[in-house]
């Protein structure tokens, strides 16, 4: 595996910033500021394709700009696991901004230049994260994305937004200045940040001293991958509009954080390592609680975002668990997972968005009869909640099973029965929604018809997606492989 | 040769300067801030220039008169007084620029005297960055300090109480300094700062010194109003003219971090005030209880000025733990976050002042939906906001980054969790006015008829704002260049 020098990850973050430039500028102009938006968003993932060819040949674009702290740099560099975060969001990315046309047409409040160009800014930390050659540059767009995601979070200016707003800094600032000083502790201990397949943390530093460290960063990222007891943020959250719920909570930040686990157990500690100090049954533990409470929270939740919100949660906890398994098998299941939950849950959102759009409804008692009026929406929800419970052929099945796979390699059957319980639940809180959509009659809905074309082609598109991935796990743009490749690099050093 | 005699230059121009200002101004008073403003740019490119021949060829010494130490005067120009120095002059030529207006608003009557003034202060201020010599430096602290009661005293009402507290305490300070002085000069029997750093080792464990040492160290943290002798300050920046403030809160408390790093590095040297008597200790826990209870208070705080006064006073405090930890990163840290303080407070008053000039407003409750009416004000306001808080790329996160690297390499895990605390805490002040500003729908009519402030005061405005983030991404340049041969001088 080697590097090569491109500025093509620049351009891939760059494109999102001058569009945000560009948007306040043309601040009088909101349909100028929607075409802002999908311009970079597909120059954006053009882009970043265009690195996908080089990428699965083990060649990666790298590119170091400038020094930022004595010793660090302001580094980037594609591999495999940042080419499936960085590929994944800034797909869906594409298709957000085009759902957004019609959501900002309908609640048209939305049309203000803070949306857009907090959406944008969002967008090009998400990539900066993906890309980040090294802990320090990682950390900068991580600070940069709880930022840039705070307005759309209170953008109502309403109470419950504003007060869902101070929560969610509470939480994830408190969470970037644990991760400041684990950063600062790691670069004292390894005189190094870049980012090395296998880690670059040594074990002669004292198996205490690391495991504080590694409880740094489990709360630290943690709090983005809503880990429980950290996740009470993201419900909260829900109050934000729908394409911002879609992208970036189920997405772009949350996933963030489950992309930092990805970094610090396979790219700085090393999983060996990870595991030898005890942080990796701490993180399994904690994701297989979390797994199991938030599918039961779920359950309870009359509130479709808030639902479909703690569904996330316990998803997120998924991808950890993968991560902690300490076998490759596992993290081609969690990488996968990334991608694989971020199609069937913005579809989800995209469904649930559309429907408050078209009925102003948000509860899933509120629903019943709706699959008639609006078959395509239902059809779609109903293919990406399948996806979830785990039903193949769709992509949730084929995550699962690597993970399952994972946990019998490492002869934990425990977590093969969480997994399948976890699956049971999932059809606890999706089925009824879908039951109740189709199968409960109902005469509130007939006043409204199937959603705009806007919004019924991207939330078909990303169903088919979630069908087609799970069919194809390797089609379009190799997943698979790349989960593969970033795994065997990772665990290249072997087990133990 | 001209550059030979730069360093006197920097605080001579301003010296010179103030006097033509006042023989100008007393002929025609609208003559004042264009001879103030030349005078300050004078000074800008004099430290300028001193910044580059130090740069390029080490350290410069300057005999007054042509006596050599010990006898005369010396000045010295190396890194960190030649940093120092284009920071002062620079920061005093952007609040002369900003000033017109906000004087014109305020104080129409008094323009003349408050440049003339203003002057002998930057002049005062670059006198204590350049001398080397110890009671040179207490000449150009007094000159500084009268010019500053003098300053802060014309402001609203209020304005002369708080500023007469600050005479007490100040004076209180500045003796406490000459005493020390006194007793370095009985028992070394030298002024000149090199020159006692040589003679003081022999003598370490004479009570003199220690008495000395602590004189010093205490004067110095009343003049920069280092927790718990703060109580002046408050109250002095909130009733001061915005043109004034914008101008003392960036540089004044600095400018005292500054003599006490000097003290630390070049007089006293840190073996001796880490080692044989626990002043560096003393300070870095004073610090680190400041910065937690200070942005306390100023999350408490309703009057934004008064807000900002709380929050320098932490700020001063993360200079201070610096200078507590005394060793390269966090002397580095320390030292880094003058230059960033003080970008970040003076953008930050300036929009104080530029909200009071446009509205009258003080009152953070009342912000409601400034950010529509004021967008590049409030825009630049949500860049300094954040880089105190500590986002990175802004440069406010760089000095919090090389202090917590400063506080590992010293073990100290109550200051690594201090200052990850502090940033939590400045969150809290500053999203709270966040919120109001970009957040709330305006519920007054004095915001509905907000406007930007004038271009004089809105460019200085957004050159600070640019200014804080470019600082960040060159930090390394400064770091490397400037502060890393201060330091590794220090502790080689």
């Amino acid at each position: 595996m080697q590097a090569y020098l491109s500025i093509a990850p620049v351009i891939a973050i760059c494109v999102s910033l001058i569009a945000a430039i560009l948007i306040v500028m043309s601040r009088h102009y909101p349909r100028l500021c929607v075409g802002w938006t999908i311009g970079s968003a597909v120059i954006k993932f053009a882009v970043i394709a265009s690195m996908l060819p080089s990428v699965l040949n083990g060649n990666y674009p790298a590119i170091k700009l400038f020094e930022l702290s004595p010793g660090i740099s302001l580094a980037f560099k594609v591999d495999s696991a940042g080419m499936i975060f960085g590929l994944s969001a800034s797909l869906l990315w594409v298709i957000t901004s085009v759902f957004n046309i019609e959501y900002t047409r309908i609640f048209s409040w939305l049309r203000d230049i803070r949306y857009f160009a907090s959406f944008t800014v969002c967008l090009a930390a998400t990539i900066g994260i993906a890309f980040a050659g090294n802990l320090f540059t990682l950390l900068i767009f991580y600070e940069l994305l709880t930022i840039a995601t705070y307005p759309l979070v209170v953008i109502s200016g309403k109470p419950e937004a504003i007060f869902a707003g101070k929560k969610y800094l509470a939480y994830l600032l408190t969470a970037g200045a644990l991760l400041i000083i684990a950063t600062a502790l790691t670069f004292r201990y390894a005189g190094t940040l870049d980012f090395i397949p296998g880690g670059f943390l040594d074990a002669g530093i004292g198996s205490d001293k690391l495991l504080v460290l590694a409880v740094l960063f489990i709360i630290g990222f943690g709090v983005k991958a809503a880990l429980m007891p950290f996740h009470s943020w993201l419900p909260t959250a829900m109050v934000a509009p729908v394409p911002v719920s879609a992208l970036l909570h189920a997405v772009a930040v949350v996933k963030a954080g489950a992309f930092g686990f990805v970094r610090v157990i396979g790219f700085v500690f090393g999983p060996t390592l990870f595991h030898d100090i005890g942080a990796g049954t701490i993180l399994s533990i904690m994701a297989g609680i979390t797994i199991l409470i938030s599918s039961l929270l779920a359950i309870g939740q009359d509130h479709l975002k808030r639902r479909l919100a703690y569904s996330t949660v316990g998803h997120l906890s998924y991808i950890l668990l993968g991560l902690s398994l300490f076998s490759p098998i596992g993290w081609i299941g969690a990488l996968l997972h990334i991608v694989n939950h971020a199609m069937m849950k913005i579809t989800l959102f995209f469904c649930a968005g559309a429907i408050a759009a078209k009925t102003r409804m948000d509860r899933v008692s509120q629903l019943g009869g709706i699959g008639k009026q609006m078959p395509y929406t239902m059809a779609a929800f109903t293919l990406a909640a399948l996806g979830l419970i785990g039903i193949p052929p769709i992509s949730g099945f084929v995550s699962k099973l690597f993970l399952g796979q994972g946990a019998l390699g490492a002869d934990l059957w425990i977590l093969l029965a969480l997994l399948l319980l976890s699956g049971l639940l999932n059809a606890g809180y999706f089925l009824p929604i879908i039951r109740r959509a189709f199968f409960v009659p109902s005469d509130m809905f007939v006043k409204y018809d199937e959603s705009p074309l806007l919004f019924v082609i991207p939330l078909a598109l990303t169903a088919l997606m979630a069908l087609y991935f799970g069919l194809q796990p390797n089609g379009l743009f190799d997943f698979f492989k790349l989960a593969t490749d970033a795994a065997t690099s990772v665990f290249a050093g072997g087990i133990r | 040769m001209i550059l030979n005699h730069i360093i006197v230059l920097i605080p001579i121009s301003l010296l010179v300067f103030s006097f033509i200002t006042f023989l100008l101004g007393t002929v025609r008073r609208s003559l004042a801030y264009p001879t103030a403003l030349v005078g300050s740019a004078i000074s800008v490119a004099c430290s300028v220039v001193g910044l580059i021949l130090v740069l390029q060829g080490g350290p410069i010494h300057y005999y007054l008169g042509g006596w050599p130490p010990p006898i005369g005067i010396e000045y010295v120009l190396d890194y960190l007084s030649a940093f120092m120095a284009v920071l002062t002059t620079f920061i005093g030529f952007i609040s002369i620029v900003y000033s017109r207006k906000s004087f014109a608003q305020e104080l129409p009557h008094k323009v003349v005297p408050l440049y003339t003034i203003t002057l002998l202060l930057l002049s005062g201020l670059c006198g204590i960055i350049v001398t080397g010599d110890l009671f040179n430096l207490y000449v150009f602290l007094e000159i500084a300090s009268l010019t500053a009661y003098a300053l802060l005293a014309v402001g609203e009402k209020r304005a002369p109480v708080a500023a007469f507290r600050y005479v007490i305490m100040g004076t209180v300070g500045a003796c406490f300094y000459l005493l020390g002085v006194g007793f370095i000069y009985f028992s070394t029997g030298t002024l000149n700062m090199a020159d006692a750093a040589k003679l003081l080792p022999a003598i370490y464990d004479s009570r003199a010194i220690i008495a000395a040492a602590v004189f010093i160290v205490i004067g110095i943290g009343l003049k920069m109003a280092l927790f718990p002798m703060h109580s002046w300050l408050p109250d002095a920046y909130t009733y001061a003219p915005s043109a004034v403030i914008s101008l003392i809160a960036p540089l004044m408390t600095k400018v005292f971090a500054y003599v006490l790093i000097r003290m630390l590095i070049s007089v006293f040297l840190p073996e001796y005030l880490s080692d044989v008597i626990p002043a560096t200790l003393v300070i870095g826990w004073l610090a680190a209880a400041g910065i937690v209870i200070m942005s306390i208070m100023a999350i408490a705080q309703d009057d934004f000025r008064r807000m900002l006064a709380y929050s320098s006073l932490a700020q001063i405090c993360y200079v201070a733990l610096g200078i507590g930890l005394a060793n390269p990163l966090g002397l580095i840290g320390g030292m880094l976050h003058i230059l960033n303080h003080a970008f970040m407070k003076g953008c930050l008053f300036q929009v104080a002042g530029a909200i009071r000039y446009r509205t009258g407003l003080t009152s953070i409750s009342k912000f409601n939906g400034l950010g529509k009416k004021m967008r590049w004000t409030m825009g630049s306001f949500g860049i300094a906001a954040l880089s105190m808080i500590g986002i990175p790329p802004a440069c406010g996160f760089f000095s919090k980054w090389y202090l917590m690297l400063g506080s590992i390499d010293a073990g100290n895990w109550v200051f690594v969790g201090v200052i990850a605390l502090s940033s939590l805490l400045n969150a809290v002040y500053f999203f709270k006015i966040i919120e109001k500003v970009f957040f709330a729908q305006p519920d007054d009519d004095i915001v509905e008829n907000a406007a930007e402030p004038p271009k004089e005061m809105l460019v200085p405005i957004v050159i600070m704002a640019v200014a804080i983030i470019a600082l960040g991404l060159v930090n390394v340049y400064i770091v490397t260049n400037i502060l890393e041969p201060v330091v590794n001088h220090v502790f080689n």
